[in-house]
């Protein structure tokens, strides 16, 4: 499918720039015209996936997080986020509620947020190579004021 | 993020503000600890009010106060969710661990 509109950042995993990711993706969503909850749930699944880079593909190291945006079908985000870091073994434990490796800092529920606010999650990760998250997120179109 | 607090009577009540994500939760959860050191409270009321925007590091922080609350005898409290952060607390079913006390439910 083509793109109607995209945008690419690549990024350093600074924790300083969970706060610039998400404010970026709610910049570019704004064009959907979403309602402030929607706006809400896109910058909660950005910072999720871009927090997930840096404590755990980079857990001692900075590497670079390349986030891509686009619009597809008019009314539809994509999202994606994407290390070249640790990678995970499994990728079906690490969905699960609860489960984190990042001890006590951590809750191990950032997948289940990204999941119940996104309408599609898909991740690729090969150990040692990196991980790839992509959610999809379709804005109800209302009518103009 | 920014934390005050006020005392009064047993109760500690914790004023988050700003946003709280995994960048601002380590200082914030070590201020939370330097209250809760200094007051020892029984209760504990982590008011949300001023919050534009929690994810699961807040969650993280929440689940560390309410056990250290629990390990010492005491209750710990959310209160007044803004919209976003109740829609995390939500996804997140804390509300069966730790009580909600007003605040936007959706």
């Amino acid at each position: 499918m083509t793109a109607d509109n995209y945008i690419k950042l690549d990024f350093p995993s600074r924790s300083v720039n969970e706060g610039f990711a998400r404010a970026a993706a709610a910049a570019f969503a704004a064009q959907l015209d979403p309602t402030m909850e929607e706006l809400g749930d896109i910058k909660t699944a950005v910072s999720e996936a871009v927090t997930n880079c840096i404590v755990h593909a980079y857990p001692d190291t900075l590497g670079k997080i390349t986030m891509r945006l686009r619009i597809i079908g008019g009314d539809t985000l994509e999202i994606s986020v994407k290390d070249t870091g640790r990678g995970i073994e499994d990728v079906a434990q690490a969905r699960e509620p609860l489960f984190t490796t990042g001890g006590e800092e951590r809750s191990g529920m950032g997948f289940t947020i990204m999941e119940s606010f996104m309408d599609k999650l898909t991740v690729r990760s090969k150990p040692g190579r990196g991980t790839t998250v992509t959610m999809r997120r379709t804005i109800e179109r209302r009518p103009r004021r | 993020m920014k934390v005050t607090a006020n005392y009064s009577a047993g109760r500690l009540t914790i004023h988050l503000s700003g946003e709280l994500d995994h960048h601002s939760a380590r200082e914030g959860l070590g201020e939370i600890d330097q209250l809760l050191d200094e007051y020892m409270p029984r209760d504990a009321v982590l008011d949300m009010s001023g919050l534009t925007f929690m994810d699961s590091a807040g969650l993280a922080l929440i689940l560390k106060t309410e056990r250290r609350m629990r390990r010492s005898g005491g209750r710990a409290a959310i209160a007044n969710p803004a919209r976003q952060p109740s829609r995390v607390l939500e996804a997140s079913g804390i509300e069966r661990k730790i009580p909600v006390i007003g605040g936007s439910r959706t």
